[in-house]
């Protein structure tokens, strides 16, 4: 092969100049397959054994190995984006069939294909309330409640087309309708409202919310997960122009934050989606194919004028997630979502009962989680309950909040066990 | 010739090459449960499948999918690289899959795990500072112009306005500068397929806030001028951003930091093997030197001075997040798995068969190729075919085609980038494809593809008569 290019030795074959040549070292060292396993085994090991009961827009829900072993399939982990679609109809499919099942959770006739993650989905909604409102003004309107980071994430998107972030009141958890409609001008283009929210508390406004955010001439996105989005009202129904949230609920397990971000809005929006969109299609023996569409509005086309920058997306997570949703089927769905309710009920009821601790401390329908008030100061509770080996948020000086996900009946026994220990 | 049909489940009087889930079932049940009725939807329809016929479902469309391990795969620019899968394992480990909001000293395995990996990535491109927050290599083009950004506007220059790209870079260099509120600046290439100086100074000016460059670039090419591009750019006051994509051309050779670049991203699935997922997920990390560092996205994991613990940190002059959490884990430990397998001469052996795999290919082919001599990838001309037929055709000889189109600094552009993954026969068999391909006629080129699962897709058809989801169908 160098006979062939010409060369003796592959070095002859980069052009760099000597001044910019790297002589170095890494000092990496390179191990065997082996060792890497069981350096990575022994590195990861050092974090704790703990009970996670933390939920707040990161949930794991059990995995099928189903799941694991049909999405590891090389074909589909080791391809790329569908810019051949006659030799990748088996993904495209699969994205496709994604679109359908989010659709049917939202109500909403277009969803893309992903977005990176919760965060990100509500930051690209910002920016696309400033594409389909762009003559009305420029202030989207979030809860006081929201997670900080979510909140961060939308300031750094907002920062470039100088879209103002400001907050609304909530009251006992849920939307203050009062307060939004207070903070509600004609130069507001979106108001985020969540259901579940980051305490756990169902809203019960959202048709109210959504003709609020009409009468402003506001798009209404709604935050939701995909699992709650299966018993909760349809998005579509109450008025929501987008719904985002985290799609990784499903087909995921806690990944340390790594998610899927749900985006589904009116068709009558289409244009303006940021993200890949696949559609059906047929190919020239007339059966029906399919291919990714609209790309009009992708980066590689339209560049600087393009919806959005994103390229890479989390195809693979919304595979795994389209495989758990068909896992389960509509049933074992609402089941998966009553039965969260359910326990955060019981858990919350058995909490109250315990001395120094009253739960839940929102007078509301929890979907998994729920915020309880502590006699002690919360920091130290939530300090004890580690020591026997549970995670819990402390939120202020008296406030923990507990989610059932992920987390066994016994393991519930024991923390109930646990907090009676450490809370009076 | 590899002889290649890729296996087609057809039925005569179905209307596509394996039912929708939607048309295998559709169930549809009422949802009653704790909630109270105003608060829930009525009914849900959704397949339900049981596990076999599950199975069977996503192992049909896994069959209808083309990947690496499947063949070759030169798409040029996206650097398709064999996946070791026992970083799928690792990434799986239980002891990693943990909640974020975990106390941080109960986590203390994961932040050494992601420390060393901030700590590889700045050997590697020679930059004082990593960040692993960005979720894909766009994000981390956003994350560094906002970077650039706050470091402008805390040096009170903040009126620079403008971020400079050439004119065959990446689409997503315009997307991002512009997301980031910079007015872009198309710089027009050079005759050699180079950097232009002379219009570099022409576009160069005190509102240039950075310029965008990779190296070497989409033709394969060396900027061999970068020491002098670096000096103009700096001389005005900007910034040197480099995008990583083509790393894979350079691994212990040379480094972006020694370049003269200021901020850089990595993309971790062209350059560390990271699969690429048919579209995701990635992860961008980017990295910048010392004057940059305070201005990254937060947290960063440091190590805790004289003990062997980690902890995160808040840089004093934060941008903020640009993921909801530390962006995507999972990936981030298939990176670290891949850079300790490798180490130097790993690394190093990678991009020396990168190289001399693009330029053996370029040698094979009968298709013109400009340019030269090449680095990790070269751009072949289709001359008077289109280059999108080609690409079709070839899927017909059991090959991925190349990028397609693109640059457009070459007419009717191929852009080849075999990797280093490739041996020498399959190599022959890509030129085979190539070369048959050239030398047929109009007809059987736009006809094609003829073997694969499913002929030509109308894309017309597509965009005209939106149906983006099965509901759609009914």
């Amino acid at each position: 092969m160098l006979d062939a290019v010409g060369v003796d030795d592959e070095e002859q074959l980069f052009d760099i100049p000597e001044p910019v040549r790297f002589d170095g070292e890494f000092d990496i060292d390179p191990r065997d397959e082996r060792a890497v396993r069981e350096e990575i085994r022994s590195t990861l090991g050092r974090n704790e054994d703990l009970v996670e009961l933390l939920g707040r827009g990161h949930y794991g829900h059990y995995v099928p190995s189903v799941v694991d072993h049909l999405a590891d399939r090389s074909e589909f982990l080791t391809s790329y984006t569908q810019y051949q679609p006659e030799v990748t109809q088996g993904f495209l499919q699969a994205l496709f069939e994604y679109q359908s099942i989010v659709r049917e959770l939202t109500g909403l006739e277009v969803a893309n294909c992903s977005m990176y993650d919760a965060a990100t989905a509500l930051a690209e909604t910002a920016l696309f309330a400033d594409r389909v409102r762009r003559t009305s003004g420029d202030r989207v309107l979030v809860p006081d409640l929201l997670r900080e980071e979510k909140r961060a994430v939308l300031e750094n998107y907002a920062d470039g087309p100088d879209i103002t972030v400001d907050t609304y009141p909530t009251a006992d958890g849920n939307v203050d309708r009062e307060a939004l409609a207070d903070r509600l001008a004609d130069d507001v283009i979106l108001v985020y409202a969540e259901s579940p929210t980051v305490r756990g508390t169902v809203e019960e406004q959202l048709s109210a919310i959504g003709e609020l955010a009409d009468e402003a001439g506001a798009l209404f996105a709604l935050g939701s997960d995909i699992v709650s989005l299966a018993v909760l009202e349809e998005p579509a129904s109450v008025g929501a122009d987008v719904v985002v949230g985290d799609g990784a609920a499903l087909g995921l397990p806690t990944s340390y934050g790594m998610g899927l971000g749900l985006f589904a809005t009116r068709e009558e929006f289409v244009r303006q989606v940021p993200g890949r969109l696949v559609g059906a299609s047929e190919d020239e023996d007339g059966r029906r194919g399919y291919t990714l569409t609209l790309q009009t509005r992708e980066q590689h086309i339209r560049k600087e004028r393009a919806t959005s920058n994103i390229c890479t997306n989390q195809a693979w997570v919304a595979l795994r997630t389209a495989m758990h949703a068909a896992a389960l089927g509509p049933s074992g769905l609402v089941d998966l979502a009553n039965r969260e309710v359910r326990r955060a009920q019981a858990l919350a009821a058995r909490v109250d009962d315990l001395d120094g601790v009253a739960a839940p401390v929102h007078d509301r329908h929890h979907a998994r989680e729920f915020v309880a008030r502590t006699d002690r100061p919360a920091n130290d509770v939530a300090a004890d309950l580690r020591e026997a080996g549970f995670a819990v948020h402390a939120l202020d000086d008296h406030e923990i909040q507990c989610c059932v996900t992920g987390v066994t009946d016994e393991q519930l026994d024991a923390f109930v066990a646990a907090l009676s220990e450490v809370a009076a | 010739m590899t002889d290649y049909d890729q296996a087609r489940f057809t039925d005569e009087d179905g209307e596509g090459y394996e039912p929708l889930l939607s048309e295998k079932d559709a169930t549809s049940v009422d949802v009653d449960g704790p909630l109270p009725d105003g608060l829930t939807r009525d009914e849900l329809e959704l397949p339900e499948l049981a596990e076999p016929e599950l199975a069977r479902h996503y192992t049909r469309l896994s069959q209808m999918n083309y990947g690496v391990t499947t063949g070759p795969y030169p798409l040029g620019s996206c650097t398709m690289k064999y996946n070791p899968p026992f970083t799928e394992d690792v990434a799986a480990l239980p002891d990693g899959l943990v909640h974020p909001d975990r106390p941080e000293d109960a986590t203390q395995g994961t932040l050494e795990l992601l420390y060393d990996l901030q700590d590889y990535l700045g050997r590697i491109g020679g930059m004082d500072a990593v960040t692993l927050q960005p979720p894909a290599g766009a994000a981390g083009e956003f994350t560094g112009i906002l970077v650039a950004k706050a470091y402008h506007e805390h040096n009170g220059e903040g009126d620079r306005s403008e971020v400079i790209v050439p004119e065959s870079a990446h689409g997503t260099n315009f997307a991002s500068a512009a997301m980031g509120g910079y007015d872009v600046v198309e710089l027009p290439g050079g005759e050699d397929g180079r950097v232009d100086l002379e219009a570099l100074e022409a576009a160069l000016s005190e509102d240039t806030a950075a310029l965008m460059l990779t190296n070497p670039n989409t033709l394969g090419l060396f900027e061999r001028d970068i020491e002098e591009i670096a000096r103009m750019v700096h001389d005005v006051g900007g910034l040197l951003y480099y995008d990583g994509a083509n790393l894979n051309a350079l691994l212990g050779r040379a480094r972006p930091g020694d370049m003269g670049f200021d901020i850089m991203h990595y993309n971790v699935h062209k350059t560390f093997a990271t699969p690429h997922g048919g579209g995701g997920p990635g992860a961008g990390p980017v990295g910048v030197v010392d004057r940059l560092a305070p201005f990254l996205p937060k947290p960063r994991v440091r190590k805790r001075d004289g003990e062997d613990a980690y902890e995160t940190f808040d840089p004093e002059h934060t941008i903020g997040k640009v993921h909801g959490r530390d962006g995507n884990w999972l990936v981030l430990v298939k990176t670290y798995a891949y850079i300790a397998r490798l180490g130097d001469e790993g690394l190093a052996d990678a991009s020396a068969k990168a190289v001399l795999n693009a330029n053996y290919l370029a040698e094979q082919i009968d298709y013109e190729v400009p340019y030269g001599p090449f680095h990790h990838e070269f751009v072949a001309s289709a001359g008077e075919q289109d280059a999108a037929d080609v690409a079709k055709r070839m899927l017909d000889y059991g090959v991925h085609p190349p990028t397609t189109k693109w640059p457009e600094i070459v007419d009717e552009a191929l852009m080849t980038e075999p990797t280093e993954v490739e041996s020498r026969d399959t190599l022959a068999d890509l030129a085979r494809a190539f070369d048959a391909v050239a030398s047929e006629d109009e007809a059987t080129v736009t006809s094609a593809p003829e073997r694969t699962t499913a002929a030509r897709i109308d894309q017309t058809a597509a965009a005209r008569n939106l149906r983006l989801s099965w509901q759609d169908l009914e």
